[in-house]
């Protein structure tokens, strides 16, 4: 018994005074490993009588089951130690700055580009696009502009110079005739939008020579003006994030459309934002009208039998009057300093679902 | 077009006040952009009446009036010398604004040279409501003392300025502007009739029409022994009011009669006549000096009018210098004739002449209008400037009218919405001077000579929605497209959010730049061919359709860095040109990169050539297409580092992309500091794949998938390509080998001159069993001999 008491407590000794791991291990293998003391005692076991053994084996098992807890936990305390060592020499200055990623940013005249796409999408139009390039006959002809007719010179063409003698190609003064290809293309019900470049000789504080619309087509059996008066209340209300706005239709004169109207709506002023829907002015935003029949006929749509509406509009002015973008020359200029602060971060994407803006 | 209210009530009895008519205008489509009402600005002036005036006692040219006003008896010193006890004047109270002079009088009664003075009296000058500056405006005696100046001075006279659209050229004229509004309801409309002029005399001058599809009708008449004084006041006041100077009787009546009833007329001085007047095509090589003072050159294709000296006058635009009546003229010839739109809109571009004539005749004057033209000016002269009129001699006649429009009453609803009853579109269209013969349901209607805007249906339709208004239009919203739901966007356009977004995530700035550039730039990057030029440019600057956007983005870049940029990344998903035809637009994603080196305290690597075609192969990843189906090959296009810059093909034709630095020569020549690196990615290039027929995806196989890894380093010529090691190594076991990636690039010590050593990390994906080491082993001797075959590459030893 006296044995078993006094290789304890030298055993407990010898692994309290390891201070580190090896002098530890060199204890384990003193007392636990094969040849180690408790070992030997273990093996003098097999010896003993079956009485002794009864009382033996319980008591030996234990010690040697205290003396291996012993190894452990002091392992365990002197890793504790080290890693805490480890950890006071490991120190880094956080406040030092991480490396310089570049920001970048979309272009608000592209990202409200998609916003329009979103509310026409979701009255289930679907975007077309054509080429900025355009015949005569497209651009104009088509759409019921006569030869020779003074509204064309209203929309200040810029022309090519004429090759072999053909009437010269235009860069397309709006996007009607994407309209146009759309309706020679395909069958109704139709109900498209058509985004993009427009051009037209003009250059000051409010016209740029290059410019971006959107404009809009449906053609279908039953459309009538008043659907064309709702669908555009729809689109402002959508578009301008608010539940009410008061619009106001009034005649004007397109020649691809008959009945013509331009639409207004109200707005006020409140220091540099303009608010749609609130105060007593009046302000045009887009035109419109139901499509004018010859403009069917010449795309080969009866027009006793389909009908239906377009309207158009100015997608730089559109920006402008949500985001407030001051001036439009720095539209076109790539100005980091512009785009950093008028610009949209890359993952905001505008749905009906998750919001517009 | 400008207006007077006073002039407008010429023609439309009614008794809506300003806002009313200006509402009506809205409602009909008359678009107003500007409205002056000089009442406004004379609201504080008022008649008075001079009590006494005595002399200044300190100064010899003043007077001290007692002047009876509307705030009761005043004392004002005035200088005017025409100041005198027992007249009639105009009373500014102290605090008035006085618009002539642009200032307010003081608020506080002011002592002139010692004399208090409690009010100003005004000339009309001082009032904006007239001239004379002579003296204080002495106004009739019966005018009672507080009417307001305005009225007294008969300026209470709104004038209104509105759009004309291109399809109404009846607005040009008061006439037709009250007949619209009267048919909108805001009164009757007074359609009198030119009182005629019965000539005592045939007219002497002769009439020739030599071509008769561009003037088909002349009416003339003769006026001898007029005067050609100034015009009456009235006339003049209404001329004033819309902002046409007078000048002398005959001038006048003709702009008034072209303002009053859109009817251009024109006045020759007709003893400077040579002969017949006749209106014929211009001949090559004749020119005219017209009445604006240019010498002009006459082509075939303009109508001119001739005597027997040659051109006169170019028919519908503008008169000649040689026949201009003056102040001496005495005899007149009046013209009132008909021009085709056509011609006269040409002969306006060619010679760039603007005139009123022109403005009306190219947009439609009413045929009908020549006789009655003539008898309207004949009336004005004679009965202001005397003289004796001929008869009026009338050669041709009016053109063919336009058919009759049948209009199907059901369209109004069919087309609008509306419910409107057919009495109510019965007046409408009788108002604005339609014939309507009832066929059965259909309405046969004779179209108004004055309006070339009505060809079927529709066009009445238009009609009758704007006069009902189209306020009462119903607000219905869009029913839900039948057939479900369809995709918004197309592929095209959903790869440019796509790349869009991706380049915005990596820091750069999206830029929308001009689809033009200068030639000189263009051609830089293989433009500028001829039928890219645009032949009107808006500055010569924006010449050229873009052949690429790198251009107009290098630029900008530069300008970003003078502006203290040091880090400047933008991009465009914008179209290039490469030929003026329908399908010869691109949509392409064009990247640069203008940096200054990166200045860290952890350091880092400067952008470079494989920094762009990182980003490349971002935005093609994000489009779905592996960026390791493309074959990096030599530039192929002159701007780009013939070294520092690649190509990526798909196949030996097809060009997606380049990427690298732009070449020094070409960044010169924008005076844009290098290096830039750039990458132009052209969407319409790449590939779509397939749709699949199901949006299933494959089951994942994940069996014992712990992937096996190698390296191996090989010795090859210094010429040899990276990727061409990789491709072929690839090549030893397609199924096997998942990856090859370059971890090392070697020269120098223990590799030979002129070679390098290239070391690849190989990964082999098992799809089933463990890999064996024989299995290994054989790959990886595929691959030694796979990449000696095609690069002379030999394993490091």
């Amino acid at each position: 018994m006296s044995d078993i008491q006094t290789i304890e407590s030298e055993a407990v000794a010898a692994i309290e005074g390891a201070d580190d791991l090896s002098k530890l291990d060199a204890v384990r293998v003193a007392e636990l490993g094969k040849k180690g003391r408790v070992s030997g005692l273990m093996k003098t076991l097999g010896k003993m009588s079956p009485e002794e053994r009864q009382d033996m084996g319980p008591k030996l098992n234990a010690l040697k089951n205290r003396v291996a807890a012993a190894v452990e936990a002091r392992k365990a305390a002197l890793e504790d130690a080290a890693l805490e060592a480890q950890l006071a020499s490991e120190t880094l200055d956080l406040s030092l700055p991480p490396k310089k990623e570049p920001v970048g940013a979309l272009h608000p005249v592209m990202q409200v580009f998609e916003e329009v796409a979103a509310i026409f999408g979701d009255m289930g139009f679907t975007v077309a696009e054509g080429p900025d390039i355009e015949d005569d006959w497209h651009n104009f002809t088509a759409l019921n502009f006569p030869e020779g007719h003074p509204a064309r010179e209203t929309h200040d063409t810029f022309f090519f110079h004429p090759q072999q003698g053909d009437t010269p190609k235009v860069l397309r003064t709006h996007t009607s005739p994407v309209q146009i290809r759309t309706m020679m293309e395909q069958k109704p019900p139709i109900r498209i939008i058509a985004p993009g470049r427009v051009y037209r000789n003009d250059w000051d504080a409010t016209h740029t020579p290059m410019f971006h619309q959107v404009e809009g087509l449906v053609i279908e059996k039953n459309i009538h003006m008043g659907h064309l008066k709702g669908c555009l209340i729809d689109f402002v209300k959508a578009y301008f994030e608010v539940n009410d706005v008061e619009a106001r239709f009034r005649p004007h004169f397109f020649p691809f459309t008959e009945p013509s109207a331009e639409m207004d709506v109200k707005y006020r002023k409140q220091g540099d934002s303009i608010l749609i829907g609130e105060g007593d002015s009046w302000m045009e935003i887009l035109g419109s009208g139901m499509v004018h029949p010859n403009v069917l006929r010449n795309c080969g749509i009866d027009p006793d039998e389909y009908q239906g509406f377009a309207f158009g509009m100015g997608i730089d002015r559109l920006a402008m009057l949500k985001y407030g973008m001051p001036d439009l020359r720095p539209y076109f200029e790539a100005d980091p300093a512009w785009t950093r602060h008028y610009g949209f971060a890359p993952w905001l994407t505008p749905s009906i679902g998750g919001g517009l803006s | 077009m400008k207006f007077s209210l006073s002039w407008l009530k010429d023609y439309l009895a009614t008794s809506a006040d300003l806002d009313e008519i200006l509402e009506l205008m809205l409602k009909a489509g008359l678009e107003v952009e500007h409205v002056e009402n000089p009442a406004e600005k004379l609201a504080a002036f008022s008649v008075c009446k001079v009590k006494t005036a005595e002399p200044h006692p300190d100064a010899d040219k003043l007077r001290v009036c007692t002047v009876g006003t509307i705030d009761g008896d005043k004392q004002i010193v005035c200088g005017a010398p025409n100041a005198r006890a027992g007249m009639t004047a105009i009373y500014a109270p102290l605090g008035a604004y006085i618009p002539g002079l642009d200032f307010s009088l003081d608020k506080k009664p002011r002592k002139i040279r010692g004399v208090e003075s409690q009010g100003m009296m005004c000339s009309t000058k001082e009032l904006e409501a007239g001239e004379d500056h002579d003296g204080i405006a002495d106004l009739e005696d019966d005018l009672p003392l507080g009417m307001a100046a305005a009225e007294a001075l008969g300026v209470d006279d709104p004038v209104i300025d509105f759009e004309v659209t291109p399809n109404r050229p009846d607005w040009l004229g008061v006439k037709g502007i009250a007949r619209d509004l009267a048919a909108a309801g805001a009164g009757g409309f007074l359609d009198e009739e030119v009182r005629k002029v019965s000539g005592s005399f045939d007219c002497p001058v002769g009439i020739g029409l030599k071509a008769p599809d561009v003037c088909p009708i002349f009416a003339g008449a003769y006026i001898r022994g007029v005067e050609n004084g100034a015009s009456p006041d009235w006339l003049q006041a209404r001329l004033r009011a819309v902002g046409i100077a007078p000048k002398s009787l005959l001038v006048d009546v003709t702009n008034y009669v072209s303002l009053d009833r859109a009817r251009p007329l024109h006045a020759y001085d007709a003893d400077k006549l040579q002969g017949q007047v006749v209106a014929r095509m211009g001949r090559e090589g004749e020119t005219l000096l017209a009445l604006d003072g240019k010498t002009y050159d006459i082509t075939p294709d303009m109508c001119v009018i001739a005597d027997d000296s040659g051109v006169i006058g170019l028919g519908g635009v503008m008169g000649g210098e040689s026949t201009a009546v003056s102040d001496e003229t005495t005899n007149v010839f009046i013209e009132s004739a008909w021009f085709d739109p056509l011609t006269t809109a040409r002969t306006g571009r060619t010679t760039g002449i603007i005139s009123d004539a022109r403005y009306r005749f190219e947009r439609g004057v009413d045929p009908k209008s020549c006789v009655r033209g003539v008898h309207m000016a004949l009336r004005l002269i004679i009965d202001n400037g005397g003289g004796k009129s001929s008869k009026v001699k009338v050669a041709g006649e009016a053109p063919v009218a336009k058919p009759k429009v049948e209009f199907y009453k059901q369209d109004v609803a069919r087309l609008t919405g509306l419910d409107v009853k057919p009495a109510t579109m019965r007046k409408m269209l009788k108002t604005l001077g339609f014939d309507i013969e009832d066929i059965g349901e259909t309405w046969l209607l004779t179209v108004p000579s004055w309006r070339f805007d009505v060809d079927q249906s529709a066009d009445i339709v238009e009609e009758i929605a704007r006069l009902e208004g189209y306020d009462k239009l119903p607000t219905t919203s869009l029913p839900p497209l039948e057939g479900g739901r369809r995709v918004v966007t197309t592929r095209l356009q959903h790869r440019v959010r796509t790349a869009r977004r991706t380049l915005a995530s990596r820091g750069f700035l999206e830029a929308v730049t001009w689809s033009f550039m200068p030639k000189p730039h263009a051609e830089l990057f293989g433009g500028g061919d001829e039928a890219l030029t645009v032949a009107n440019p808006v500055a010569s600057e924006l010449n050229q359709m873009r052949p690429s956007i790198l251009g107009n983005l290098a630029s900008a870049a530069q300008n970003a860095f003078n502006m203290g940029e040091r880090d400047v990344r933008l991009f465009e998903a914008g179209p290039v040109y490469l030929g003026d035809g329908p399908k010869d637009q691109r949509s392409f994603v064009t990247a640069l990169v203008k940096a200054s080196d990166p200045r860290s305290w952890k350091g880092g690597e400067p952008y470079d050539s494989f920094a762009i075609k990182a980003d490349l192969f971002a935005v093609l990843s994000a489009l779905g297409q592996a960026p390791d189906r493309f074959q990096v090959d030599a530039p192929r296009l002159d701007h780009w580092h013939p070294g520092k810059a690649a190509c990526l093909k798909l196949g030996p034709k097809v060009t997606v992309a380049h990427f690298g630095a732009l070449h020094p020569r070409v960044l010169k020549a924008l005076d844009v500091e290098g290096p830039i690196y750039a990458f132009e990615l052209n969407l319409n290039a790449l590939p779509y794949m397939k749709a699949r027929a199901t949006k299933t995806k494959a089951v994942l196989n994940k069996a014992d998938r712990t992937p096996v890894r190698r390296d191996l380093a090989f010795v090859v010529a210094d010429t040899v390509a990276a990727g061409d090691i990789v491709k072929s190594a690839k090549g030893a076991d397609k199924g096997l080998i998942s990856e090859i990636s370059v971890f090392d690039v070697y020269q120098g010590k223990g590799i030979a001159d002129g070679h390098k050593s290239i070391a690849i990390e190989v990964t082999l994906q098992p799809s089933g069993e463990t890999l064996k080491d024989e299995e290994i082993d054989a790959v990886m001797s595929r691959i030694v001999k796979s990449v000696g075959k095609a690069t002379g590459g030999e394993l490091r030893s």
